[in-house]
């Protein structure tokens, strides 16, 4: 850019202003601030491998089933993604809706979709094969961040329903 | 199609096309592209983007203090100032770190906004009367908004640490505090998508602020509201297999990225559109985060009565004196008759 200049010529030189950064400690330590605290997540996974959560199928009752039987009520994929929606389903239909009229029938049944039924229930249903409640449910909430309620009433070592009856 | 109408609608096709590259991406098997190029890419323009704009702000020189100031400056010692005017005014650097917290936790300014109305009134000649009336609903919709995101922000570090940091989990439990609907509802969604809602309505209805809404600004409202529903979506309604997004994110970060099969597109709509922000960010007026801390007007101690700040780099002007002009006119100021201070 040229100087400033009007009709008689120059009248003024161009302002020489610094070339620098002004305040530089002020800014530099904002910018180192936010640059530590926006890759938090680097600094605290630094050098570290997270291994994904390997749920554990292995089981007594699981064991004992056969090959062609050893399936979940609901496809895996979909279970992985969507289990919690069941499980509050069966809840809703067995506990605050259906059993208050009929006891035994419809709604504590589950059928699946090879036609097969099932008892809708956590503690006698998913947790009869999937016993190891640390390395089947735990493993993956934990490594979500996930507290749900479920076992505030379903204690994992507490009697069953069944046996009660 | 005006204009104003133009730019809402540009805005909007533009996050829509987001959405569908996305999602067409997907479709055509371009997953590593959006979940593990995409990302580091955004975040690298992000960071960079950032510290280039503070940078070449600072470089700007910023020689004298700017008082544009609501309240009393320190004067006379008889003219008292309260505590308000002192944060307002600051004339040292306690009160100028008070005026910069106001800002930027409590957002001062937006605080002060005021509705200039024309109201009717008969007793005025003129049949209305021109009113000023406190409004605080842009500033509640603000600050509602950013708290939200900010919670939202946090809460998304459970993908990101392992084991996840306590503080998150406490967020996380007090963000679900009431345990309605299932997985429990954050509050700070609804909160986030409602403000961004309202932020919007209010750009759209108001006729004023339409006039002076470009492009630029529907465009990160329309985005966050995107982002926000897209999540919401994918928490409550189209689940995905969070075990999944975790193993994604932690891949990420720990810088080997591992790409699960298990994700839908949802997911990655959502992702993408995250990505968009932050490489927008730094190009956007979403650079007012940075530049809050960099106003002459709020991070300058209000001091000029008694301190002289001289422009360092003043030059010395060249004056045209009058004499000087007069010797360059004199003839024809001569001969119109102007008189002169000196006939030779």
């Amino acid at each position: 850019m040229a100087d400033y200049k009007n009709e008689f010529g120059v009248f003024a030189e161009r302002p020489k202003v610094e070339k620098k950064i002004f305040d530089r400690n002020k800014v530099i330590a904002g910018l180192v601030i936010f640059l530590v605290m926006v890759t938090i997540p680097l600094w605290q996974n630094l050098g570290k491998t997270v291994a994904a959560p390997t749920p554990n199928l292995d089981t007594p009752v699981i064991q004992k089933l056969a090959e062609k039987d050893k399936k979940c009520v609901m496809p895996k994929e979909w279970m992985r993604a969507n289990h919690m929606q069941l499980l509050v389903d069966w809840r809703d239909n067995v506990v605050r809706t259906k059993e208050q009229q009929v006891t035994t029938s419809r709604g504590r049944n589950f059928v699946a979709s090879d036609k097969k039924q099932y008892l809708a229930s956590l503690t006698n249903t998913c947790m009869e094969c999937h016993s190891n409640k640390a390395q089947f449910c735990d493993q993956c909430h934990n490594y979500v961040a996930v507290a749900p309620n479920c076992w505030g009433c379903h204690l994992e070592t507490g009697k069953k329903l069944a046996e009660a009856k | 199609m005006d204009f104003f109408k133009r730019h809402f609608f540009v805005a909007l096709s533009a996050v829509l096309g987001l959405i569908i590259i996305a999602y067409v991406g997907v479709q055509g098997n371009l997953q590593l592209l959006f979940g593990v190029v995409v990302p580091y890419l955004a975040a690298l323009i992000f960071l960079e983007g950032v510290i280039y704009r503070v940078i070449q702000w600072a470089r700007s020189p910023v020689p004298f203090r700017i008082p544009t100031t609501a309240a009393q400056g320190r004067s006379l010692p008889w003219i008292k100032r309260n505590l308000g005017e002192k944060l307002d005014n600051p004339a040292d650097t306690p009160h100028l770190i008070g005026r910069m917290a106001l800002e930027v936790f409590a957002f001062r300014s937006l605080f002060r906004n005021l509705r200039t109305e024309l109201v009717k009134d008969p007793d005025n000649p003129e049949g209305a009367r021109l009113i000023h009336w406190s409004y605080k609903w842009l500033w509640l919709g603000a600050i509602a908004f950013h708290y939200a995101f900010l919670v939202v922000i946090l809460r998304h570090l459970r993908f990101f640490t392992e084991p996840t940091m306590g503080v998150v989990l406490m967020l996380d439990k007090m963000d679900g505090f009431f345990q309605f609907f299932t997985p429990a509802v954050y509050l700070s969604g609804v909160v986030l998508v409602a403000a961004v809602g309202y932020l919007l309505f209010r750009r759209i209805t108001n006729p004023t602020l339409r006039y002076i809404s470009l492009a630029a600004d529907y465009f990160p409202l329309l985005l966050i509201l995107a982002i926000g529903l897209t999540g919401i979506l994918l928490r409550y309604f189209f689940k995905t297999d969070i075990v999944a997004v975790k193993e994604l994110a932690i891949g990420l970060v720990t810088l080997h990225p591992k790409l699960p099969a298990n994700l839908s597109a949802l997911f990655y709509v959502h992702l993408f559109l995250v990505c968009a922000l932050f490489a927008y960010f730094p190009f956007s007026k979403l650079m007012h985060a940075p530049g809050v801390f960099m106003s002459p007007t709020r991070n300058l101690t209000c001091n000029n009565r008694w301190v002289m700040h001289v422009n360092p780099w003043n030059y010395p002007v060249k004056f045209h004196s009058y004499a000087e002009y007069e010797d360059t006119f004199r003839e024809p100021m001569i001969e119109a008759g102007i008189p002169v201070e000196k006939e030779q």
